[in-house]
């Protein structure tokens, strides 16, 4: 019994064609009795303890080499970014205040929040933000470089507004400005032993891969928010004992709860579980320039020979949605509703095979559980489906350690994931573009990177939503990835921890967790 | 004696060169760098190929594996690839923690092991002696990771009388720290005191079965007399050897244990630095692994010829 609680149901609201809602806005159903965004007004003090899975001794808070979770979080305590994405996955302002598209979507305008202070007490400048955006530009080794290069120039209008002009249009420029590496510190700025940022929580100590603790900023901007005392995260990578540590009450919150033992912890009566349904998919990824999966049918056979329900019972426990073999989420405002959902069908299986002159395919399945925990698993359930359809798969284990050195990318037909991404447009550009260098299934399809593009610089919603939704199809019916479910993201919170919503990207709402939630008395 | 002891130090030296050299050769075989770790699924050919000349990675192994040899022998431990941090100062930290969790251990472990391979030594057959050995045996079949969680679900999750973070941090008082770090060392107890106390049963049972123990029986000695005067000292060589090993085990084996309670010591930094690639790091701690355990092994050799006469004295 670990059906979501989420219907599918969509709040599609009319797009507001105002500045500062370009993604039209859905609602996300809170299913959590007692963490709805509360009325009440937060409580100030206390301090919060965090059990925080994805860190490591080689840590830093250098904008530009973020990728794990732990620096992540800790960054967004001391640092804000230029845009936020809301809990119902919106671009809403935060250190960039208002902004407005030319027609064609290349050129902007941003207007900088006034009044903001740093930790050490200068004044957020135009300059700042300038210096902050362009260590991902350029000849820059910045882990965002890829998400930057589509910006042509940076230029100061006046104190208060910055122009940023794109190489090509892009009307989901402010999702793009909300990727965590864009990160605002002063103008010049180069100690990342110790980020001076403007964020909710002062630096206090800090030692990489074991333990921090930041204090409260006096005198933060953000309203509601910065609410307890200090912040402590404590680095626990191992499930296990992130889990005990939850269980036994030594820490408010972790993050990155195991699919396996949700159902466990949810039966503690002093916790919650905090489930957020997002972009997060699971892939079986088939190259489409080797053979046999430069055949479309033996790719569609594929798809057919999947229990998606099946593997979403058994390696998510339910946690999670049915994919249609595209990567588009059911909570993105473009996700192709119309598109009729890929079932567990042998005999079209079976059909797709003899198209493609065979009776049996025999292939083989690169696996592990570095593409997520439990992949393992899921390749043996896909197996046990796929034999019903002529399908003999025989799974080859690979180790976790250098999977994405040495499979991802390499092996014909091998396991994956992909964290989601706040648009459509981001999603589809990384995976599927032909020119991506991650384009994972090596597919390359013409009409859809024509049609990418020019959706890309749509104002219209209406129209793009169409041309998505199409490009949606390709991929489903001639892309190289089985895409079988999407994963909610799970954390586990203290009942003690008030202000907790679900959040469509990331865990821990979308790693701003500590700025905005507060301890009951 | 003091000739035998630079012979060893040298022999060691050369120990944990030839560990470095493979060290080195491990890190480069293994697949990945720490440029592909850092930027992770963001990677793209230009910013990897960026990040790998801001790090130096561009040069040979050979050059870069003798920039570290020389920096090491001046006592440069060099700095962190992914953070920049001096290694020196993020590893000793996590020494001391792993030595202080293993001296706890071994504060409460050496004595009780010793005392109870005497005790059973003497005993040797009573019901006391039967149920001690089954025990030890019990404990010492339990791979540790099992052990830990299994004092983890008794003690804290049922009980909460322990914490199962081992959480310390600098300042915390000294009540607090061993509160925090008691249940990874029963863990380490419970692996170490078995063998250890095993050892010292057999050597000094080897020794009460000697014809002069026979003798001091028959002048009509108390048997304590007999056990503590006559037959321990004879036996102390090898359970010195036993009790040092242990020692070596406790600091360089606590990796387990230490993921188990996330315990901030030098395993876990060990097993962050090989998953990042983050080599410098990888590298002294190695060297700081290899260096504890030369050492100890030295110890007990050394302690093995001190407390023999015969060795001590070579005709």
């Amino acid at each position: 019994m670990a059906r979501s609680p989420f219907t599918s149901t969509l709040d599609r609201r009319a797009f507001l064609a105002s500045t500062a809602a370009l993604g039209a806005g859905l609602l996300l159903p809170a299913g959590l009795p007692g963490a709805r965004a509360q009325e009440a007004t937060p409580r100030k003090g206390g301090v919060l303890k965090l059990g925080i899975g994805g860190g490591s001794t080689s840590d830093t808070l250098d904008p530009r080499k973020l990728t794990d979770w732990v620096p992540v979080n800790q960054a967004f305590m001391l640092m804000n970014g230029l845009v936020e994405i809301d809990k119902d996955n919106k671009a809403v302002p935060e250190l960039l205040e208002r902004w407005e598209a030319k027609p064609g979507a290349t050129e902007w305008v941003f207007d900088l929040r006034q009044g903001v202070t740093f930790h050490d007490g200068k004044s957020l400048t135009v300059e700042d933000v300038i210096y902050s955006i362009n260590l991902h530009r350029g000849d820059t080794s910045s882990a965002a470089r890829a998400v930057a290069a589509g910006i042509a120039d940076v230029k100061k209008l006046s104190d208060r507004q910055i122009a940023i002009t794109l190489k090509d249009g892009n009307a989901d420029l402010p999702y793009v400005l909300s990727d965590y590496h864009f990160l605002v510190v002063p103008d010049g700025f180069t100690d990342w032993t110790k980020p001076v940022g403007t964020g909710p929580f002062v630096f206090e100590t800090y030692d990489p891969g074991v333990r921090s603790r930041f204090k409260r900023n006096e005198s933060y901007w953000k309203p509601n928010c910065a609410n307890v005392d200090a912040v402590e995260v404590i680095v626990i990578n191992d499930i296990s004992a992130r889990t005990n540590a939850m269980m036994s009450g030594q820490v408010h919150a972790i993050n990155r709860v195991d699919f396996k033992t949700v159902d466990l912890l949810k039966r503690n009566p002093r916790l919650q579980v905090v489930q957020s349904a997002g972009g997060q998919h699971f892939t079986f990824l088939m190259d489409c320039t080797q053979k046999p999966f430069t055949d479309n049918n033996i790719r569609l056979a594929l798809k057919y020979g999947i229990d998606r329900q099946q593997l979403l019972q058994t390696a998510l426990r339910g946690y999670g949605r049915i994919g249609n073999d595209h990567p588009i989420p059911s909570t993105d405002p473009f996700f192709a509703k119309d598109l009729a959902q890929r079932a567990y069908d042998p005999d079209k299986a079976k059909y797709h095979l003899k198209q493609a002159g065979l009776d049996s395919l025999p292939v083989t399945l690169s696996a592990s559980d570095a593409a997520f925990a439990g992949a393992v698993d899921a390749a043996a359930v896909y197996r046990t489906a796929a034999a019903g359809a002529g399908i003999d798969l025989s799974i080859k284990r690979e180790p976790a350690d250098g999977y994405w050195d040495n499979v991802w990318m390499k092996a014909p037909f091998c396991m994956s994931y992909w964290g989601g991404r706040p648009t459509a447009d981001q999603m589809l550009s990384i995976a599927y573009q032909s020119s991506s260098s991650q384009n994972d299934t090596h597919w390359k399809n013409e009409e859809f990177d024509k049609l990418l593009v020019e959706a890309r610089a749509m104002l219209d919603q209406t129209k793009r939503g169409e041309i998505y939704a199409h490009l949606q199809e390709l991929i489903s019916n001639d892309g190289g990835a089985v895409i079988p479910m999407f994963g909610d993201y799970l954390d586990a919170v203290s009942t003690k921890v008030k202000g907790v919503t679900p959040h469509p990207m990331f865990n821990f709402m979308g790693a701003r967790l500590a700025e905005k939630v507060w301890l009951d008395a | 004696m003091t000739q035998l002891i630079l012979k060893r130090l040298g022999l060691g030296l050369v120990t944990l060169w030839l560990v470095s050299v493979l060290i080195f050769a491990g890190t480069q075989l293994l697949p990945g760098d720490i440029a592909s770790t850092i930027l992770g699924q963001n990677a793209t050919p230009e910013s990897l190929a960026r990040l790998r000349t801001e790090l130096g990675l561009d040069a040979p192994a050979v050059v870069r594996y003798l920039q570290w040899l020389k920096g090491f022998a001046t006592g440069d431990l060099g700095q962190s690839l992914a953070s920049g941090q001096p290694v020196s100062a993020l590893l000793w930290p996590r020494f001391w923690a792993t030595m202080a969790l293993a001296a706890y251990a071994a504060a409460i472990g050496v004595p009780l092991a010793v005392g109870l391979g005497i005790l059973t030594a003497v005993r040797r057959g009573s019901l006391f002696d039967r149920a001690a050995n089954v025990l030890a045996l019990t404990a010492v079949s339990l791979p540790e990771y099992f052990l830990g969680l299994l004092l983890i679900l008794v003690f804290s999750v049922q009980t909460n009388w322990l914490p199962s973070l081992a959480d310390t941090y600098p300042g915390m008082g000294f009540s607090a720290w061993i509160e925090a770090t008691t249940l990874p060392m029963l863990t380490l107890l419970l692996v170490t005191v078995a063998q250890m106390m095993r050892m010292t049963r057999t050597a000094v049972l080897a020794v009460m079965d000697r014809a002069y123990i026979e003798t001091a029986f028959l002048k009509g000695l108390q048997t304590r007399r007999v056990v503590l005067c006559h037959a321990t000292p004879n036996a102390a060589a090898p359970i010195a050897n036993v009790v040092a090993f242990n020692v070596a085990y406790l600091i360089t084996g606590v990796v387990l244990v230490e993921a188990v309670f996330n315990y901030n010591g030098l395993g876990r930094f060990l097993v962050d630095a090989v998953s990042k690639r983050d080599f410098p790091l990888v590298q002294a701690a190695a060297m700081v692994f290899a260096a504890v355990y030369v050492l100890l092994n030295m110890v007990a050799d050394i302690a093995a010829i001190a407390l023999n006469p015969r060795l001590r004295h070579p005709r």
